[in-house]
């Protein structure tokens, strides 16, 4: 009887997952200067947009700038698809655990559409997100995602994108 | 004070000014924003091209300023909705130029087409449609 390999600690797993992810968001310049972040609890994802002065696009009111909050989205949809699809290659061998330990950055999806709809006003605070991936094909990907900022019933954004997926491994 | 000319305007949003645009005019009712390349702003390490939201910023603040410039804006606006397609890969290392245009006006709504090339004009980097509110700035705030 051939004994099967201990499997390893949860501890080991999390901290693994997490190592990957972070080497993802350092690998995307833009991520780091908009100063987006990255909060993983079990497989979901939570995006946060921390409030910079720099994000105003109307000084008068004061509100947060269209673009800064599509690009918000935009990143959310695309670090959750790319995560969602690296973890699956990790659990189906296509990806080794040493490789995620060496920091390995997958081929990232390439936007095809966005669109965005502009609910409320977004105000001076912190942004939330979080994506959902309707469909992922070995191809094409289309992602729904939503923010929010102090209520998360009360959303100041949604969008939808599609995404050109990269050539697996 | 200063005058309020479109690159004054510009300058006043803050995010316009960390991506660095630049207004390069109005020409036949088409508001032409661009934006230099930078590295900071890079969504895809593999290929050192600029993310989309970058250029989105860039689509949409075009756009927002086709609405205000329009003869009959009320001077303010917010979007309301924007779609971009992306049609290829900005070439990295050019300057991205966005040109909008408001074909339509109502008195509350304005709709936006807008396009982003790079140094090939010939084809498009990306496309952008939209629909924007028209809004009454008041006179205190707009002084």
């Amino acid at each position: 009887m051939t004994t099967r390999p201990r499997p390893e600690p949860v501890q080991v797993i999390k901290l693994r997952r997490d190592a990957a992810l972070s080497a993802l968001i350092r690998a995307i310049p833009y991520v780091s200067f908009m100063g987006f972040q990255f909060d993983r609890r079990g497989d979901e994802l939570t995006a946060t947009m921390p409030y910079q002065d720099m994000l105003i696009g109307n000084p008068l009111l004061p509100a947060l700038h269209g673009g800064a909050m599509a690009g918000f989205l935009e990143s959310t949809a695309l670090l959750e698809l790319c995560w969602q699809t690296l973890w699956e290659d990790v659990e189906q061998g296509r990806i080794l655990p040493a490789d995620l330990d060496a920091g390995y950055v997958p081929k990232l999806p390439k936007t095809i559409d966005f669109t965005v709809d502009y609910l409320r006003t977004g105000l001076p605070r912190d942004a939330y997100a979080r994506a959902r991936v309707n469909r992922s094909g070995r191809r094409y990907a289309s992602v729904h995602v939503e923010a929010w900022q102090d209520n998360r019933s009360r959303l100041v954004a949604q969008a939808t994108g599609h995404f050109l997926m990269p050539e697996r491994p | 004070m200063a005058e309020l000319t479109p690159q004054v305007f510009l300058d006043a949003l803050p995010h316009a000014r960390a991506l660095d645009m630049r207004f390069d005019g109005i020409h036949d009712g088409k508001v032409r924003i661009s934006m230099p390349y930078n590295p900071a702003l890079i969504g895809d390490p593999a290929t050192g091209v600029m993310h989309g939201g970058a250029v989105y910023a860039l689509l949409d603040t075009a756009s927002g300023m086709a609405v205000t410039t329009h003869p009959v804006s009320g001077g303010g606006t917010a979007t309301l909705d924007l779609r971009i397609d992306y049609m290829r890969a900005a070439t990295p290392g050019q300057r991205i130029c966005a040109e909008a245009f408001c074909y339509n006006m109502t008195r509350t709504v304005a709709f936006v087409r807008a396009v982003a090339y790079d140094d090939n004009t010939d084809k498009p980097v990306a496309t952008a449609t939209g629909a924007f509110t028209n809004e009454h700035v008041k006179r205190s705030m707009a002084e």
